[in-house]
């Protein structure tokens, strides 16, 4: 290692290499930051998922169409096409996190010849291309897993649901204006201590193994115009070029060039000036595509295929829906939410009452980690549409306030309804407990209430007459909000409950012929008359 | 650039002509692809789930020509099936006169559940049978008989015993399978989009419903009116909520070339499932008509023996001027076999 600064050292690329890769990991946290009703101004704070080449592929795959800004992906998938997996060491945020926790955690620093031994090809990575594979055919088949393992995805749930809320719970209100709780967060928690421990045992271990973005401008890297180069008439064969390689690409050989991240290292770890980065050199001197062995690519299939088989098989997106997939506001019907829904959680991330939460086994095998309304934790809020703002996919759709409440030009049709709300009278108060209440038809936000009440006098156990008032739901009118359920005095299992009958995206959940649009327009007519 | 260039010079490592134009040309096809596909499948806004317009298909009417001097109502007394199926279509004027050669035909039967014959809650097989001949007598290339029971459909049609019908006479006998069904557009009182039993009608030329005569819970009576319920899919348990309305658009939605309904064993009450041989009675009759309001009339007067003021889809249906519940006021004949 030098000792003396040599000011020419600044503009090494190494070193331009770093500042994009600060930049662009200090933008990925501002963004994840700033998505907050407090902040959020117009700041496009799902853009590395909407450039994100992975997420648009698969999304044009299962819903053959590309959902507004994920257009932005060509942005990635043209320097892709010309120099290779730039994306996975100057840009990639969860690359990042690997590149710099892979440095703070390595036992190896010291010994250059473990370092060299550390980042030699090994046949293992060939396995993100085979979980590729798997999550392409799943696609084709008709279901949208690639949210489990494409990296920013993954960090963005990790950040939603595991980091924000550990940050805000050891330094109290710094992040929410109160906790903020997610079912199931341990589960997202420790496997992000996973992948970044495994960094201890190979480097980038998530990059160079599981990675399925990586896989995917892997394979579109082999028509790159330019990689590294060796000189075998300068070359020696030290091997100190594989001291910091991290795709391990085997730049000291045929470079594997589906491997190579493009960080540049080996050019300037090489003391002979061997290494370059070369326009079109040969084809003999690279390992051109990614190496996966044919029988793996169809194992990847059949396991690809078996997960959409087995999942949707198991009825969790048909007749035995679960009550509690409440999706948030402007979602498409189920079937096209799997479609659609990549995971990343932003709109759990930007959900101002906390209602959001990533979903266990609610939805199924399919749905696991997507977003479903839990009315204990938190309401839907009548005029918010963030979610559905945030929402790369279309999963949400980007509706507006107007037509979320069914108002202005959208009064035909009525609000969107989530689902609707049932009292539940044994646990209910004035229904069977002798003491006022209906906080429920106090908070109900739709004008006129869906919950109303009926004067009743009852003589009370002690012989006193007490006039009191009980509640009724009229269903054409209830858009499932949650906001009774959640400010119900019975805070445990609350005395109404909504579930997800009567969404208004899809007919085959409705209660109420018509959706209720039209009885709901007709009451409100009769009420006017 | 010369071809092939000596060994060690730096030409040595360049790639040829042809391998750069054809590496150039790969890369830049992959670019210039990329960006027309995602061109092409862009979806540049968003859209409101659930409130999507959506067009479906129009039903073509299979009503018969209207004729001035042939009744358009029949009534056959008599105590077997065929003898009075025979009887009530001579009277209209003949099987020839709806179905001729090489039409296929659809048969309509209610076979929402799964019951024996005897139990009267479905169409006899018999009256299938009969309907079938006399269909393939007046030269029908196919008949096909479908409906989308309430209850499992293959048990439905094996023990109502048409199974046996179908695969004696060589009917189609077609299964409300998922593919079956497409969405269908009707400007009905609340009957507007709903998910159609579309297979049975890509190759019917003519149709026929053959209903038998039921009490029913909620709507009073079933007949054969509201037989077309059959060939509804989707969320049919949200049609109680508007049950008169609906079963009156069925006459909007639905124009046959004849109903046929079988009055030969009634299922007066506990309908429109029955369970003991107490709730039917025998009322050997036929009745057979192009208007299935003016049917369905004559069925709940003198079958079910009921007071007509009380069946609303009926009226409403007559009002809507989609059928005449007069049925006296119409050309009738009343034959005894």
């Amino acid at each position: 290692m030098k000792l003396n600064f040599d000011p020419k050292d600044l503009l090494k690329l190494r070193n331009v290499r770093r500042v994009a890769q600060v930049f662009f990991f200090t933008l990925f946290l501002f963004f994840v930051f700033v998505t907050d009703l407090r902040y959020l101004k117009g700041y496009p704070v799902s853009l590395f998922l909407e450039l994100d080449p992975l997420v648009a592929f698969a999304t044009a795959i299962t819903t053959h169409t590309v959902y507004m800004g994920l257009m932005w992906s060509l942005l990635l998938i043209l320097p892709t096409l010309l120099f290779g997996r730039i994306f996975c060491n100057w840009i990639c945020p969860y690359g990042i996190l690997h590149h710099f926790t892979g440095w703070l955690l390595g036992t190896r620093r010291a010994d250059e010849r473990e370092r060299i031994e550390s980042n030699r090809y090994k046949k293992l990575y060939s396995l993100k291309y085979v979980i590729l594979i798997a999550m392409i055919a799943a696609a084709i088949g008709g279901t949208l897993q690639i949210g489990w393992l494409d990296p920013i995805c993954l960090f963005h749930r990790s950040m939603s649901t595991v980091i924000l809320p550990m940050l805000n719970l050891f330094f109290p209100s710094s992040i929410y204006v109160r906790q903020y709780f997610h079912v199931g967060a341990w589960i997202i928690g420790f496997l992000l201590l996973f992948l970044v421990g495994m960094n201890v045992v190979i480097p980038r271990f998530f990059c160079r193994v599981l990675c399925p973005l990586g896989a995917f401008l892997g394979t579109l890297s082999s028509v790159a115009l330019w990689r590294i180069d060796r000189d075998t008439t300068k070359c020696v064969d030290c091997d100190l070029c594989l001291k910091g390689c991290e795709g391990a690409s085997d730049p000291q050989t045929q470079l594997r060039k589906s491997e190579c991240f493009v960080c540049f290292n080996c050019i300037e770890d090489c003391p002979e000036d061997a290494l370059s980065f070369k326009f079109m050199p040969q084809l003999k001197h690279e390992v051109t595509a990614p190496v996966v062995p044919g029988r793996r690519a169809f194992l990847g299939t059949l396991i690809g295929l078996g997960f959409y088989a087995f999942g949707r098989t198991s009825g969790a997106s048909a007749r035995n829906y679960d009550k509690k997939v409440i999706r948030p506001p402007g979602s498409v019907e189920e079937i096209d939410f799997l479609d659609r829904c990549i995971k990343c959680d932003q709109c759990i991330r930007v959900c101002p009452t906390n209602v959001l939460q990533p979903a266990l086994m609610e939805s199924g095998l399919e749905g696991i980690w997507t977003p479903i309304l839990n009315m204990k934790i938190g309401f839907c809020e009548v005029n918010c549409t963030l979610c559905g703002e945030v929402c790369p996919t279309g999963a949400i759709q980007r509706i507006t306030i107007e037509e979320k409440t069914g108002t202005g030009p959208f009064d035909k049709e009525g609000p969107v309804k989530l689902g609707t709300a049932f009292f539940d009278q044994g646990r209910c108060l004035p229904w069977a407990m002798e003491t006022p209440c209906v906080v429920c038809e106090e908070v109900c936000p739709v004008s006129p209430k869906a919950i109303f009440s009926r004067e009743v006098t009852i003589i009370k156990r002690d012989g006193n007459p007490i006039t009191l008032r009980r509640p009724y739901m009229d269903p054409a009118l209830c858009i499932g909000c949650g906001i009774c359920e959640h400010e119900c005095p019975v805070t445990d299992e609350a005395a109404i409950r909504v579930t997800a009958i009567g969404e208004t995206r899809s007919r085959d959940r409705r209660l109420l012929m018509d959706g209720g649009v039209t009885s709901a327009v007709r009451d409100l007519e009769k009420r006017q008359r | 650039m010369p071809v092939s260039a000596p060994r060690n010079s730096p030409e040595a490592d360049a790639v040829s002509r042809r391998e750069f134009l054809v590496r150039l040309g790969i890369t830049g096809a992959l670019i210039a692809g990329s960006g027309l596909a995602a061109k092409k499948l862009w979806q540049p806004k968003h859209f409101v789930p659930g409130f999507e317009k959506e067009k479906g298909l129009q039903l073509r009417s299979y009503a018969p020509e209207i004729s001035k001097v042939l009744p358009s109502l029949a009534i056959a007394h008599g105590t077997e099936h065929e003898k009075t199926i025979r009887a009530a279509m001579a009277a209209l004027g003949g099987m020839e006169r709806f179905i001729q050669n090489g039409d296929v035909v659809m048969i309509k039967p209610n076979v929402a559940f799964d019951r024996p014959p005897a139990l009267a809650a479905t169409t006899h097989p018999d009256a299938l049978r009969a309907v079938a001949k006399l269909c393939f007598e007046a030269g029908a290339a196919k008949v096909i008989v479908a409906d989308n029971p309430i209850n499992s459909p293959t048990g439905c049609f094996l023990k109502s015993g048409l199974t046996a019908v179908a695969s004696d006479m060589n009917l189609d006998l077609l299964y409300p399978e998922t593919n079956s069904f497409a969405p269908l557009s009707l400007d009905g009182e609340i009957l507007k989009e709903w998910t159609f039993f579309n297979t049975p009608f890509k190759h019917a030329t003519k149709v026929i419903g053959l209903a038998p005569c039921k009490d029913h819970n909620l709507c009073h009576a079933s007949m054969t009116t509201k037989n077309w319920y059959g060939l509804l899919g989707g969320r049919r348990n949200q049609f109680h909520q508007y049950i008169h309305s609906i079963v009156s658009d069925f006459a909007l939605m639905m124009k046959p070339t004849l109903v046929i309904l079988d009055g030969m064993n009634v299922l007066m009450s506990n309908g429109p499932t029955g369970g003991r041989l107490s709730d039917v009675k025998p009322m050997n009759t036929v009745v057979a008509g192009t208007d299935m309001i003016a049917v369905d009339a004559y069925g709940y007067s003198n079958l079910l023996e009921r007071d007509i003021a009380e069946l609303t889809y009926l009226h409403k249906a007559n009002d809507r001027g989609l059928g005449n519940i007069n049925w006296k006021d119409t050309l009738y004949k009343e034959v005894t076999v």
